[in-house]
């Protein structure tokens, strides 16, 4: 029973009374496929859920949209958010079977932080918490309030400038790769925890920097493109002034990172 | 029909009496502008009728399903300009399928033939393909003026087609308008030379354009008034095109920022962005600031003392920085903006826009359990320093009835009242008392109001109040407010001239739907999503009431699955008057009764 996969079914409905006392009640319209464990688990928040207030059973909801990769289900792509939910209050912890809950995955390899469809980015597998909260999609509620897609989508993000809370991203791609990726330079502190997130993100290794030698030891050398449009070989500078001037990031591979001079 | 060339000369005896009668009463008619006013003229009599038809040569069509092309084009032969709405305004928020209806095809197909004089389309929440604005193009040799504002289903190749073929087009404006990326550079599609082109708006386009084609169009446009830029344009083009065009009366910005892409050798070197403001000096309209670099807001500043008009809604920018702008804005009438500036930005205003008309503040994080910047305390502001306010929206996280009532009193002239409060019921944050008297107080104090919205804790007695005083209230907007029928019931009974009602989650039943039935009839639509409405009584109003349309709008499971489903199997009650039998073109998640 511990293993087995079970389709568990479950809505939710809010009756709107004078005092909102939203209860729970389990109506077949989403079918998900979870562990045992984690069904039990949501079966005792759905059934808690009457005593809780909105905005726990709102941030419950959306954690497991999130957890169970549905949230785009949740249907609307947003910016960037500010507002962390917190699942200390609602004492969730949610994550993948059999993982414990404070295990940073060093491997790194299983990102097993499902990252919903919208366009979030994605942080670096720190967080205890398994799904990641700032990058739900805001709105519970269809439509409220009142604010058209095409406004929500286009504010402006805050300039890097005027708040210290923001991020600094930064495109990445790698040679070969399909797709690219976005970091938030902003996270790390230097740059071994940087070289450490792209090896986790793209599996690779990048081997030993020496200033002398570049990158020594693998085929892929990290590189990123700075302010004035060159391309530059990731380390070269002070870390600061490395997270000011990169626009985006560069994982060569191959005879293009050996022309560099470096070699294998 | 054979005309005498506008005489007036007393009855001749050879005359009939009808004929001169008719001549003299469609010259009269032929300066009746207001529709209010022709459509009472059109009741007279059978001849009165028949002369207005044929004088109307402005069409305004509120509800495109309320009445066909073919019904219309045959009691107006003579229009000119048309004005088409389509969707309800619930629809921009998602509560409506996609693909619902409200097709431009239809219409433009119908006026091709009736019109070929036609000169200018204005279309509301209407779906449009290339294919459509290819047929407009092609059909109607003088066409002058296209307005589009919240439409979609085009892109830029149905540009492209009026901007080659339309040679006398005059405005062209795209507004909160999706427009699908071709891959067709429709800026230089406009023809060579000298082009008439007064109005061009595309700030909601959402593609890179040909800035260089652009540039050369502003050039050779010399009547160009009004030029509202994309997010694609940065301040450099920006100035490249206002040092061409200082004749501008309204300019759209931009981005108001630097480029990203493009690396300019002389970065370091700004350009003299305050000289190129202070030329335009017919300015009187401001928006777009789209990405805005706050360092370049000073080059504004020359020209802030004539604006009229300033929309600041996508601008993200802090109290301090609002305030050195605003300060100067003394004839300021319209004003939107982003909550950033918070209570103390709405403070700058009301000590700066002592003319101040219309008012809109935005959320710029649209949530619900956040602490927000603006609240009652700039509303009370707003309403003590702007006293000659006529439209408001405000959007907030905490209201005080209070701040509410004290607007009441100070701003009279209020014709429109919209206070979005984004906690659902939330209660007066101060007293914990419901938003009841507050409302109330819009409505019995504000005796100019049509159009209002309602949010926070409301209970029956709001609605008492609205039906009580709200006797020139055209439109309504309720949301998760009200005890039972007897809300929706007060206003039903209440309000003499509402003309659109739109509702949501909100506990109004079959009951109350039966009350307004003496209503529907000189309705322009009634919306109720997500209340207590069951598909009976639905039934029941569609099988008394012929010429209502009953539509039930179903979700599909990949639009939004969370809304509930209900027993009943729908979401969304939409009915409206309609002179036509059932439309033919409404896709599968509409049930029309």
């Amino acid at each position: 029973i511990e293993n087995s996969n079970t389709y568990f079914a479950f809505s939710y409905k809010t009756h709107q009374t004078c005092n909102p006392i939203p209860t729970f009640t389990l109506t077949p319209l989403l079918l998900l496929r979870v562990r045992h464990q984690q069904i039990s688990r949501v079966l005792q928040k759905a059934v808690e859920g009457s005593s809780r207030n909105i905005k726990e059973r709102t941030c419950f909801l959306k954690e497991s949209l999130n957890f169970f990769g549905l949230s785009e289900l949740l249907g609307k792509k947003m910016g960037s958010f500010e507002t962390d939910l917190n699942l200390e209050a609602t004492e969730l912890r949610l994550g993948l079977p059999g993982r414990e809950e404070s295990d940073k995955s060093s491997n790194g390899t299983r990102n097993c932080n499902k990252r919903p469809l919208s366009e979030s980015e994605p942080r670096p597998d720190g967080d205890d918490e398994g799904p990641k909260a700032a990058s739900a999609p805001k709105a519970q509620i269809v439509g409220w309030p009142p604010i058209r897609s095409y406004r929500k989508n286009n504010l402006q993000p805050k300039k890097a400038e005027a708040e210290a809370a923001s991020g600094i991203y930064v495109k990445v791609s790698m040679d070969g790769a399909p797709y690219l990726r976005k970091i938030d330079l902003k996270v790390y502190d230097a740059y071994p925890e940087l070289l450490k997130a792209l090896e986790n993100m793209f599996r690779f290794t990048a081997g030993e920097y020496s200033e002398r030698e570049g990158y020594k030891g693998s085929e892929f050398a990290p590189a990123y493109e700075d302010k004035d449009g060159d391309l530059m070989l990731v380390g070269d500078v002070p870390w600061e002034m490395f997270i000011t001037s990169c626009k985006k990031l560069r994982i060569m591979k191959g005879s293009e990172a050996r022309g560099l001079g470096y070699g294998v | 029909m054979a005309e005498e060339d506008g005489d007036h000369q007393p009855l001749r005896g050879s005359d009939p009496p009808d004929q001169v009668l008719d001549t003299v009463l469609e010259t009269v008619l032929q300066f009746l502008t207001c529709r209010q006013d022709r459509n009472s003229a059109s009741l007279v009599c059978q001849s009165w009728h028949r002369a207005e038809a044929l004088t109307r040569s402005e069409l305004f069509i509120g509800n495109c399903y309320a009445v066909s092309p073919a019904r219309a084009t045959a009691r107006f032969p003579r229009v000119e300009s048309i004005y088409i709405k389509g969707r309800p305004r619930f629809a921009d928020f998602n509560l409506m399928p996609r693909n619902w209806g409200a097709h431009f095809r239809p219409w433009v197909s119908a006026m091709s033939r009736a019109y070929p004089w036609l000169e200018k389309v204005y279309l509301k929440r209407m779906s449009l393909t290339n294919d459509d604005l290819a047929l407009l193009a092609d059909s109607f040799r003088q066409f002058k003026e296209l307005e589009l504002v919240f439409c979609e289903g085009f892109g830029t190749k149905g540009l492209s087609e009026i901007a080659s073929k339309c040679r006398q087009l005059r405005v062209l404006d795209l507004s909160d308008t999706e427009v699908i990326d071709d891959a067709m550079d429709w800026i230089s599609s406009f023809p060579e030379g000298e082009t008439p082109l007064e109005s061009l708006t595309f700030d909601c386009v959402e593609c890179e354009i040909n800035f260089e084609a652009l540039e050369g169009l502003v050039a050779r446009s010399p009547s160009l008034k009004k030029l509202r830029l994309n997010r694609y344009v940065s301040i450099r083009q920006l100035y490249q095109l206002l040092i061409k065009a200082p004749q501008l009366t309204h300019l759209g910005t931009g981005s108001f920022s630097q480029s990203e892409n493009i690396q300019h050798l002389d970065d370091n070197q700004d350009l003299d962005y305050h000289s190129a403001f202070a030329a335009c000096k017919s300015l009187v309209c401001l928006s777009g600031f789209k990405e805005v670099m706050p360092e370049y807001l000073p080059s504004i500043y020359p020209v802030c003392a004539n604006l009229t008009s300033l929309n600041f809604s996508y601008t993200n920018i802090n109290p301090q920085q609002f305030r050195s702008v605003i300060v100067h804005c003394h004839k300021l009438q319209n004003l939107w903006l982003l909550d950033t500036v918070c209570d103390e930005g709405l403070q700058a205003v009301a000590a700066s826009c002592k003319d101040l008309r219309e008012l809109r503040v935005f959320p710029v994080h649209p949530d619900e359990d956040i602490e927000g910047p603006v609240s009652e305390v700039g509303l009370q502001a707003i309403s003590e320093g702007c006293r000659k306010l006529q439209s408001i929206l405000y959007f907030c996280q905490r209201m005080t009835n209070e701040a509410v009532i004290a607007m009441s009193r100070n701003c009279p002239d209020l014709v429109v009242f919209r206070l979005c409060i984004m906690g659902r019921h939330q209660p007066d944050h101060v007293t914990r008392k419901p938003m009841d008297e507050g409302f109330g107080a819009i409505v019995k104090n504000c005796r100019k109001l049509t159009r209002l919205a309602v949010s926070g804790l409301l209970t029956d007695k709001a609605f008492s109040y609205i039906g009580q005083y709200g006797k020139l209230v055209r439109t309504l907007s309720v949301a998760f407010a009200g005890d039972s029928d007897m809300g929706l019931r007060y206003v039903l009974e209440g309000c003499p001239r509402l003309q659109k009602l739109e509702i949501r989650d909100s506990p109004f039943g079959d009951e109350a739907l039966w009350a307004g039935a003496h209503r529907y009839y000189n309705m322009r639509f009634l919306w109720m999503s997500s209340c207590r409405v069951s598909r009976l009584g639905c039934q029941e109003i569609a099988r008394s009431m012929p010429h209502l349309v009953v539509e039930l709008l179903r979700y599909e499971e990949e639009d939004a699955p969370f809304v509930e489903e209900d027993n009943n199997n729908f979401s969304v009650l939409y009915m409206y008057r309609s002179l036509e039998q059932t439309r033919n073109d409404a896709p599968e998640s509409v049930t029309i009764l």
